[in-house]
């Protein structure tokens, strides 16, 4: 059974159709990358997917290890696995990074019957995975991405990735912004979590990233269908050609 | 987007109130004829003074500026009547319920009378004299203080400063008051932990009316925290009506908490009235949780050079509950700095109202003043009336003024849920975060502590509704700008 398996989805923001039938299977262990030019539905797909309720889903069907996603409730999704870097990560004032993390994890860990981790079993766990990231210690007490640069947002999301340990995780654009060395630490903390029964659906403008973390197959979403797919050298040769080309082909196609 | 004011049907009606029960009069004729003996000649003078003054103005209505956004008809209207002193038993186990941990005292007054056999008082740090008022007033007449209790000073500041002219409420409570507590801190002392004032209202059956009179006294250099508790023993609606008169000598530094948490049919108007000398440095911190018309009125006056005052407030309201704050800060010397930042939680159709007015006199020069309200509305019945005021008489001042009327927002509570924390929680742990902004400004842990349980408990049940406002996508927006009087 594959992890993630999209069939004919249709999405809508504010009466909008956006998504207009997307189709995609990722397997345990697969990294999928997914590129398209702005505005196409990448963010939207990716909301989707995290059972934002203000995307409409209007038509198809998602399964998550064989179960409806789509009947899912955001938390619920996450309880199953799935995890979103957002774009744009939230700041949510008066709360504590440290503690919002612990939280989260205790309400995975207590959807599935596991104890609940107090501070002192949880501190010294999220210290590791924060120097493996390079990431201040002062960020521990701060509120949640407020007043964080650019970059600590990023890698704030993959600090949280990295101890939520999600079955499939989506990347939205997480290289954007990004300086190299921070780019290089981001993908080596994704790295890290490649597992086979781990899924990531990567989602990028760029060769760059892709470069660092390498995919198994490559997809290019195009006013909200995927106009192709195919193996790392898709994205090389968009590199080269431009989205233009992947557009037009996508119009000879329709 | 502030919601305009209830103009209308309401408006009319209140206009039209003329009668008033008699219960005042009577109230007022039975107690003047009880205190004939005890009070002094000038305390007499002040319950004259003050019932002529109510008789004649009568309950403000919605025509009256300072009452544009509270209909009091229900309240005027309703026939409260004066307890009758131990009429009510209430338990020891009963008010344990109420207890601050952490407090170096508390005074327990049930329907307005001091309960000595509920109160803590052993114990008391040195430095903080402490007894009920009456107590004092009836010792000096007689010559004998009981224990704790000293009777000077009570009539060089008591009814100095409540305005008894622009007031009513101030003027009914200065003419009916039966009790409260005579807090006095000796100059330089350094109280660590907090004085706790209980005022219960136990009606059983009977709607009555109290006017609790507090005064605190704070000699030059001391530092105490008084932590005033307004609850509710039973269903039955009551009428507080409190006046707090606290004198801050030089470079004093107290905190007032008022805590309103009594049950949702009662009436609560309650008027504190800050004296600041020179340098001292005085907080009022206001939690609203309960009652169902509450008025809370906050009136420092900033009357010694370099005098500092913080006005820090959390209403939340659900149901039908009314929550009006009224600020009136005075700069009537210069170089003083006063801070307002008040947070409201609305839902239901709770309505919720933030007036805050600012005098600059001419005095009052390099004044700096500061003014923020935030609002959080839950429901599409819920508002918020909110009104900054300027009245500057000088030209050397800062004022600044922001107040906003916001909505949980959709992308934080999503984010947290798409961590695996539920909706609920996630309410909550939002809600709280608004809510807790005012506990950062609280510098006393008792009392900090004691606020933050009522907080979250508080919270947590208003978290508990789903219902999410229908404009819940739209972010905190800038209202109101300053309105200039003079
Ligand atoms: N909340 C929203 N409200 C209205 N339109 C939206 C919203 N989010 C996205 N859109 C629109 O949907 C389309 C796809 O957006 P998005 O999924 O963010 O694209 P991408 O991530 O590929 O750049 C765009 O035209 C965008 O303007
Ligand atoms: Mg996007």
């Amino acid at each position: 059974m594959a992890l993630l398996e999209i069939q004919d989805l249709h999405a809508s923001v504010g009466g909008h159709e956006i998504l207009k039938g997307v189709n995609l299977t990722v397997k345990a262990g697969e990294v999928h990358s997914i590129m398209g030019p702005n505005g196409s539905g990448k963010s939207t797909l990716a909301a989707v997917l995290a059972r934002r309720e203000t995307y409409e889903v209007t038509g198809g069907r998602v399964l998550l290890d064989g179960k409806d996603l789509l009947e899912m409730k955001p938390e619920d999704a996450a309880r199953e696995g799935v995890f979103l870097a957002f774009q744009y990560p939230v700041e949510i004032p008066g709360i504590g990074n440290a503690y919002f993390l612990r939280s989260a994890l205790n309400a995975i860990r207590k959807s599935r019957g596991e104890d609940e981790l107090d501070a002192m079993d949880f501190l010294p766990f999220y210290k590791e995975r924060m120097k493996l990231l390079e990431m201040d210690d002062k960020l521990i007490n701060r509120s949640v991405n407020e007043g964080f640069s650019g970059g600590e947002k990023k890698r704030n999301e993959i600090l949280q990735m990295s101890v939520l340990q999600p079955r499939l995780a989506i990347l939205d654009e997480t290289d954007s912004g990004l300086d190299i060395d921070a780019l290089r630490i981001v993908a080596q903390g994704v790295n890290a979590m490649r597992s086979p029964d781990r899924g990531f659906l990567v989602i990028t403008h760029y060769q760059r990233l892709l470069d660092y973390i390498p995919p198994d197959v490559v997809h290019v979403l195009v006013d909200g269908k995927i106009a192709r797919s195919g193996g790392p050298e898709l994205a090389l040769e968009l590199e080269e050609k431009g989205y233009g080309w992947a557009e037009a082909d996508a119009a000879l196609h329709a | 987007m502030t919601s305009a004011s209830n103009e209308g049907g309401s408006e009319k009606e209140m206009a039209t109130v003329t009668g008033r029960p008699n219960t005042y009069l009577e109230a007022y004729g039975e107690l003047i004829a009880e205190r004939q003996e005890r009070d002094p000649v000038w305390l007499r003078q002040l319950r004259e003074d003050a019932w002529t003054r109510f008789d004649a103005k009568g309950f403000p209505t919605t025509h009256d500026e300072d009452w544009r956004f509270t209909n009091l008809a229900s309240l005027a209207k309703s026939p409260f009547r004066r307890p009758v002193k131990g009429s009510i038993a209430v338990s020891a186990r009963e008010i344990e319920a109420f207890r601050v941990a952490g407090a170096a005292c508390q005074l327990v007054f049930v329907n307005g009378h001091f309960a000595p056999e509920l109160s803590e008082l052993s114990g008391l740090p040195k430095g903080l004299e402490i007894c009920s008022l009456v107590a004092a007033i009836d010792c000096g007449m007689v010559g004998v203080a009981p224990e704790g209790c000293a009777s000077d000073g009570i009539e060089q500041h008591l009814g100095r400063y409540a305005d008894i002219r622009r007031d009513v409420f101030a003027a009914l409570n200065s003419a009916l008051w039966e009790d409260g507590a005579y807090v006095r801190i000796r100059r330089g002392s350094d109280l660590a932990q907090p004085v706790h004032l209980l005022y219960v209202s136990a009606g059983a059956g009977e709607e009555i009316m109290t006017h609790p009179r507090t005064l605190i006294v704070a000699e030059p250099a001391s530092h105490a925290a008084v932590i005033e508790d307004y609850v509710s023993l039973g269903s039955e609606a009551a009428f507080s009506n409190a006046v707090t008169e606290l004198v801050a000598g030089q470079d004093a530094v107290v905190s007032h908490y008022l805590v309103e948490r009594e049950n949702l049919s009662a009436f609560n108007v309650s008027t504190l009235r800050l004296e600041q000398a020179r340098g001292s440095n005085l907080s009022s911190h206001s939690i609203l949780l309960g009652g169902g018309l509450v008025r809370n009125n906050v009136h420092p006056v900033l009357s010694g050079d370099g005098a500092e005052c913080l006005i820090n407030g959390l209403f939340v309201g659900a149901g039908s509950q009314h929550l009006d704050n009224y600020m009136l800060v005075e700069h009537a010397q210069p170089q003083c700095g006063s801070r307002q930042f008040y947070n409201g939680i609305l839902d239901g159709s709770a309505r919720g109202v933030f007036h805050g007015r600012i005098v600059v006199h001419k005095d009052a020069q390099k004044t700096d003043a500061k003014q923020t309200n935030r609002n959080l509305l839950l429901s599409d019945n819920a508002r918020i009336d909110t009104k900054p005021q300027l009245e500057i008489y000088a030209d050397d001042v800062k004022c600044t003024h922001g107040a906003t009327i916001g909505q949980i927002e959709e992308e934080q509570l999503f984010y947290l849920r798409s961590r695996g924390i539920d909706e609920v929680s996630a309410r909550n742990t939002l809600l709280y975060a608004f809510a807790a902004e005012c506990l950062d400004r609280m510098h006393e842990p008792a009392a900090r502590e004691f606020a933050e349980g009522l907080i979250r408990e508080r919270i947590a049940e208003l978290a508990r509704n789903r219902r999410t406002a229908s404009s819940a996508a739209a972010t905190e927006e800038e209202v109101q700008q300053w309105e200039e009087v003079r």
